[in-house]
């Protein structure tokens, strides 16, 4: 008698369940990927959804290779119609996406973040270089008494790296493998301070992938240590620890400036101003992509695509800025527009 | 060394008994010689327990305080009175929605500071006030338009900056260029804040609000309605599910293997971590049914399968502790074996069962890791209307402002924390009162 009761409604809610998808016309725009353009994203979003005719784009944060991941399995709207990345969409992913009928995707570059190495504004500010930082970091580097060789990190105070900084131990905190903003951390300070060691140069010709595990692998010995990708958590321990340093985007440092201070990277502060000129080495661009076949059949696309690439959003001083992304300077801000007003789709070579 | 030791100091007591005439040492000398020494080791184990109900109790009132000390100052939220004219040339009354809002709260606080002068000046002044001022406007104008020409004291909602200086959470003494705000806009600050125009009220948004990029405007409305269906669909589902699956195990099923091997992954399922639900929930519910992403209903079933061992134990445990007499005798008198199950076993099982459920219920509810999985970590600011619309849950959108850089997020996360723990309290004051209220002892 009860199961019955039981057994029928869990019937009722499986068919209530399988009647709405096939009636569901999605009516709002779904849009997935990386947490370090969320922030941006949503913004827009509310923005849009607050002076316009249409419902707020639903926003997932999955990171940027889960996104893209979900955004090339297909056409149709059960399928994300934006995927936000903080790194250009890579080969491998485009050809998923190719194969699953997604075939016209257009790219847009909504602008820069820094990624800046903080401290406690109760320390001194530091100026380091890209090369200096490889070698306060690295899990291996090059033997100073033997050229040519590589020995495990044995530098333990950031004066060991170099006698110009000061005397203080090593200990940075970071994001872990997942995040983004450690790929991008990686890919613009220690690649690029790998550089500037000819002996790291020379394996680059005879093997290849242990060039790139010198220069990628971050030391495990607790110097760097790995703090979730909750950036707020990073700032907090700054505070109560002067001598250590943090890595993390800029609009968490843009929010906090009476409390942390971004380290000089190669003599220049990580400043509003720097990223935007383009001096701060270390700033990555940002994207989002977008289903050229669901535009026209998921409601509001273009008008969400409009508001993005408005001036009173993107622009210099539009409200994507108040929370800390860097524009781009205006010709390469006028391409983009002109791209997808046209919806040139994106050919990868 | 010490094994030698210690059995010479045991073996001591034998030889005395061995040594000297047997009648000589009563039992109780031996027990007498032992007693402060077992009084002790009592003494001692109290100590412990107690010492580990402290250090617990600690660690609770730590969390607690450091929760409700950061929170405690989302509840009240700083707000700025504004005289609105609604001018009727502002207005089409072809499109209401479309009128320049932002433009009559600009108007406004032009006339408040009429010195302020320079785009770069205007643009810090308008600074001040929360962007969801217009919205408001534009809310109170679609509701009643008669307003339409008149002028009406508005107190809008400033901006988080503001309310963070207000708050004491922003330090006025640092140097002007490690601040948000200015020295400029501290001195207008200052003089709204002299008219009384300036004011911390409760902050019915925080209650009343979805979720938004902007501190001062973000609720926990959509969330709360979020996490309701949810729960709405886990309660239908694993309780029914549940009760009859423990009935059936206790009361009808035989006793072979394969009802041992079922009681075994039941025990199992109660202890698999809660993301494997989500994977689970992902290939079956989205890729092979086709269920919309974010949904509660998803979200729902997901946390049916989570809390259904949770409450199939506890069902099982409140059946085994009805005495066997009373079936006995209701089988005795001539009832079925149905009729003994659900007019004698079950009235007297239910508050365990009852228990057993609001407990799982509420770990559903505090549970955010499988929903991961089947997208309900979304940004989602109107409140879900229905079983299918995208949805988010109270312990995600925790998560989600934990993770904001804004300031204001921060006593807005904790918060949201007090509100959930205020609703994980209630559950588990009902469950303990249902069962100190219904619950009979043999």
């Amino acid at each position: 008698m009860k199961k019955s009761i039981v057994v029928g409604l869990a019937a009722a809610l499986c068919v209530s369940g399988g009647v709405g998808v096939e009636a569901s016309a999605r009516d709002y725009i779904s849009i997935v990927g990386s947490s370090t353009v969320y922030p941006f994203a949503t913004t827009v979003a509310e923005q849009f959804g607050k002076t316009t005719r249409f419902k707020t784009p639903k926003i997932e944060s999955t990171g940027s290779g889960g996104g893209l991941k979900l955004f090339c399995s297909g056409i149709g709207t059960a399928h994300p119609d934006i995927a936000n990345a903080s790194r250009r969409i890579k080969k491998s992913e485009y050809e998923q996406c190719l194969e699953n009928g997604v075939k016209e995707i257009v790219e847009v570059k909504i602008g820069y973040d820094g990624i800046v190495l903080a401290n406690s504004k109760n320390a001194a500010q530091m100026d380091i270089e890209r090369k200096d930082l490889f070698l306060a970091l690295a899990k291996s580097v090059p033997d100073p008494k033997n050229e040519g060789k590589f020995i495990d990190n044995p530098y333990q105070t950031w004066k060991d790296v170099n006698p110009a900084l000061p005397a203080v131990k090593i200990e940075v905190l970071g994001p872990p493998p997942t995040s983004g903003t450690r790929d991008a951390f990686v890919e613009l300070v220690m690649d690029e301070g790998c550089a500037a060691f000819p002996s790291i140069e020379a394996v680059k010709s005879t093997d290849k992938d242990m060039h790139k595990s010198i220069c990628r692998t971050i030391r495990e010995d607790g110097a760097y240590i790995e703090a979730g990708e909750n950036d707020n958590l990073i700032v907090q321990k700054l505070n109560v620890n002067p001598d250590a340093y943090g890595i993390f985007g800029f609009s968490f440092l843009d929010q906090n400036t009476d409390r942390i201070q971004g380290s000089k990277i190669e003599g220049k502060s990580p400043t509003f101003e720097e990223i935007a000129a383009g001096a701060y080495p270390v700033s990555r661009p940002l994207y989002f992509y977008v289903k050229k076949a669901h535009i026209g059949t998921i409601p509001g696309m273009e008008e969400y695509l409009a508001e993005f690439t408005s001036d009173k959003a993107w622009g210099e001083e539009g409200y994507l800025t108040d929370k800390g992304l860097i524009p781009m300077p205006d010709d390469e801000r006028l391409r983009f527009t002109d791209d997808v007003k046209s919806l040139r789709p994106l050919a990868l070579e | 060394m010490p094994i030698p030791g210690h059995s010479r100091k045991d073996a001591l007591p034998m030889q005395d008994v061995e040594s000297s005439a047997p009648s000589s040492v009563r039992t109780i000398d031996i027990i007498n010689r032992k007693l402060n020494k077992r009084y002790r080791a009592e003494k001692r184990f109290k100590r412990l327990g107690l010492a580990a109900i402290l250090s617990s109790l600690l660690f609770l009132a730590l969390l607690f305080i450091s929760i409700a000390s950061q929170g405690y100052s989302a509840f009240v939220q700083t707000y700025i009175l504004l005289d609105i004219h609604f001018s009727r040339d502002v207005f089409d009354v072809g499109n209401l929605a479309g009128a320049d809002y932002n433009g009559l709260v600009r108007k406004s606080l032009q006339s408040l500071f009429p010195e302020v002068r320079g785009r770069q000046e205007k643009r810090m002044l308008n600074g001040l006030i929360s962007s969801g001022a217009s919205f408001q406007l534009q809310k109170m104008v679609m509701s009643d338009t008669s307003i339409i020409g008149s002028t009406r004291s508005v107190w809008v909602p400033a901006d988080d900056d503001v309310d963070m200086l207000m708050k004491g959470r922003i330090d006025r003494s640092a140097p002007e260029a490690e601040r948000r705000l200015k020295d400029v806009q501290l001195g207008w600050i200052d003089g709204l804040r002299g008219d009384h125009r300036l004011q911390k009220k409760f902050n019915m948004i925080f209650f009343t609000g979805g979720d938004s990029r902007e501190p001062e405007l973000a609720g926990i409305l959509g969330a709360t309605m979020g996490s309701m269906y949810t729960l709405i669909v886990t309660l239908l589902l694993s309780f029914p599910v549940g009760v009859a699956s423990a009935i059936y195990l206790e009361e009808f099923a035989p006793r072979n293997k394969w009802i041992d091997l079922i009681e075994v992954n039941i025990n199992n399922l109660a202890a698999v971590p809660s993301i494997v639900f989500g994977l689970l929930g992902l290939a079956v519910f989205l890729n092979f049914f086709g269920l919309p992403r974010s949904a509660p209903l998803v979200g729902g079933l997901v946390l049916t399968l989570m809390t259904l061992p949770t409450i199939i134990i506890a069902s099982r445990v409140s059946i085994q502790s009805v005495p066997p007499s009373i079936r006995e005798a209701a089988l005795g008198v001539g009832a079925s074996k149905m009729q003994t199950v659900f007019h004698h076993v079950m009235p007297l099982a239910l508050p365990g069962m009852l228990t057993g459920t609001i407990i799982g219920m509420a770990r559903a509810l505090g549970e955010s890791a499988p929903l991961l999985m089947i997208g309900m970590v979304a940004f989602i600011v109107d409140p879900p209307g229905g079983f299918l619309e995208p949805a988010t849950v109270l312990p995600v959108q925790i998560y989600l402002w934990a993770d904001s850089p804004e300031r204001a997020f921060v006593e807005r996360t904790s918060a949201a924390i007090i509100v959930l723990l205020a609703f994980l309290m209630v559950m588990n004051a009902a469950a303990v009162f249902l069962r100190s209220k219904f619950e009979r002892r043999w």
